[in-house]
């Protein structure tokens, strides 16, 4: 196409430079016939020398007016954005190139980047830039070949992202175990809001919703839900976020796949729910969601699915604290009944009627061994008795012995040494005493009595 | 969203006492004490989830172009 076109191009310059030998040769044709005073200088051929700038403006003329209304396709290179937000970038094919801009203004409703190797279909005019001395397309309106161009800019923005990190695992959060309040960003007309309404009120789940309101298709939109996403986190008055709207074709569903959208609910500080369009829908919005439900209504179960839960964790503490208060009380009750005054009596006359009965058996057993005890000391006392006789000094005299004691002090007379001559003695009998004088004594062979 | 802390560490006690009582080894004074605990704290608890049922508010501006939250009335439709 850009060879076409140049060859386009080229052709127009060959013709108009060939129009102006022609001019010049038509103005220089010599009359006939011939003065014969030719002026040199008429015999020349006139020279209509154009400036710099005519001949440009002839070119652009004819340009500008001839090519109003062209595609072209080609690929990008030389890429660049200018300070002042218009882009600049050749298309190429394989021999030859043309340069293309792309000014602020035509710029909005191009959704993908523009990048190096991309492959364009461009619509726009031929131009020519007098002071470069070139001439470029001015586009205004360009797609990707292949690819829809909302695809490839879909493709483009989530590459991006993810290579960012907004899409990574371990920077989402849990949505809050018992979530009180939840905020839903969504139009206040819409089919998101009545769905997430209708579950939230057939679950019975006690959970307060805030509203912030936004557009939710068209030009404005994405601007204006990141807007209510900042919002929220300002406010704070909610514990997790629910950003969607109800189902629509992809360009409904665009500003999900915004970027200024998914930048927004990356910073958010409160968890974020996506919940846009249908089940098959993906957006960029679901990659950057803490949590992406399917739907709004699913969105909305998953809120309540944790109050419910808690209700129910509530209500199951409740009962049983009644009821093992009652258990327990009921335990001591039953305790209590098998102490009546009655029964304590029983028990009582029983525990005596029991210590009775083992007095009475040690009684028994006592008054037994004390008998056995006397029995064998009688036995002895007797046995000692007779030992008693045996040894008694009655028992000597009666056999014919005699104890002599001195009368003076009494002491028994051993040996004969113990009296002298004329010593009175008293001599014990069987039956009485003799009281008598010692005659003399002799000692028998010098040994003493025994 | 301070009370809301509130509610979950009634919650949290509630279901210590809960636990407690159910052990059983427990005189019935302490369990009492408990008892009577637990039962404020269910209060407490019942009254919260009460007072935060069904409402729907939305973000407008008011008047002066100031942030109000309003009662959404679509809720009533239907």
């Amino acid at each position: 196409m850009v060879q076409q076109m140049v060859e386009g191009v080229n052709a127009i310059l060959t013709i108009g430079w060939y129009l102006c030998l022609y001019r010049v040769a038509v103005d220089k044709l010599p009359t006939i016939p011939y003065p014969l005073d030719m002026d040199l200088e008429n015999i020349t051929p006139k020279r209509n020398v154009l400036t710099v700038s005519e001949l440009t403006r002839m070119v652009k003329q004819l340009l500008e007016s001839n090519y109003t209304d062209i595609w072209i396709s080609g690929e990008v290179s030389n890429y660049t954005r200018a300070s002042s937000g218009h882009i600049y970038f050749t298309l190429k094919d394989e021999r030859a190139v043309i340069r293309t801009v792309l000014f602020k203004g035509f710029q909005k409703g191009i959704r993908f980047e523009i990048e190096n190797g991309l492959k364009l279909i461009v619509h726009g005019a031929l131009s020519v830039f007098e002071k470069r001395g070139e001439y470029q397309i001015i586009a205004d309106f360009l797609e990707p070949e292949g690819l829809g161009a909302l695809q490839l800019a879909f493709e483009q923005l989530k590459e991006k992202l993810q290579k960012e990190g907004l899409f990574d695992e371990s920077k989402k959060r849990p949505v809050p175990a018992f979530p009180d309040t939840v905020g839903v960003v969504t139009s206040e007309t819409g089919a998101a809001i009545r769905d997430i309404l209708n579950v939230i009120r057939r679950r019975h789940s006690g959970v307060r919703i805030i509203i912030y309101p936004t557009l939710v298709q068209g030009d404005e939109a994405a601007q204006s839900i990141s807007k209510a996403i900042k919002k929220a986190n300002d406010r704070k008055e909610v514990d997790v976020l629910i950003v969607g709207r109800g189902g629509g074709s992809i360009e409904d569903l665009w500003p999900f796949n915004e970027e200024v959208v998914a930048r927004a609910m990356y910073k958010s500080s409160i968890p974020v729910i996506s919940a846009v369009g249908h089940e098959i829908d993906f957006t960029i919005a679901d990659f950057v969601a803490d949590v992406r439900a399917p739907t709004p209504s699913a969105a909305a179960e998953i809120v309540v699915k944790n109050k419910v839960e808690l209700i129910r964790t509530f209500a199951d503490l409740h009962r049983r604290l009644f009821e093992t208060m009652t258990r327990s009380v009921q335990t001591r009750r039953e305790l209590l009944s098998r102490f009546t005054i009655e029964t304590l009596q029983d028990r009582l006359t029983r525990l005596l009627r029991e210590k009775q009965m083992v007095l009475d058996d040690l009684t028994k057993s006592l008054t037994a061994s004390i008998i056995t005890n006397l029995t064998r000391l009688r036995g002895r006392f007797e046995k000692l008795v007779g030992q008693l006789d045996v040894l008694s000094p009655l028992a000597t005299l009666s056999r014919g012995y005699s104890i002599a004691s001195r009368m003076r002090d009494g002491r028994t007379v051993l040996t004969t040494a113990d009296v002298r001559p004329g010593e009175e003695i008293s001599t014990l009998l069987l039956d009485g005493r003799v009281y008598s004088r010692v005659q003399d004594t002799e000692k028998a062979g010098g040994t003493p009595i025994s | 969203m301070a009370e809301k802390d509130n509610f979950e560490e009634a919650l949290k006690r509630l279901e210590e006492i809960v636990h407690e009582l159910e052990k059983g080894d427990i005189g019935i004074e302490d369990a009492l004490k408990l008892f009577e605990e637990g039962t404020s704290l269910s209060k407490l608890c019942a009254k919260k989830l009460s007072t935060v049922e069904k409402r729907v508010e939305i973000l407008k501006k008011g008047e002066k172009d100031e942030e109000v939250l309003e009662l959404f009335q679509k809720l009533d439709e239907e």
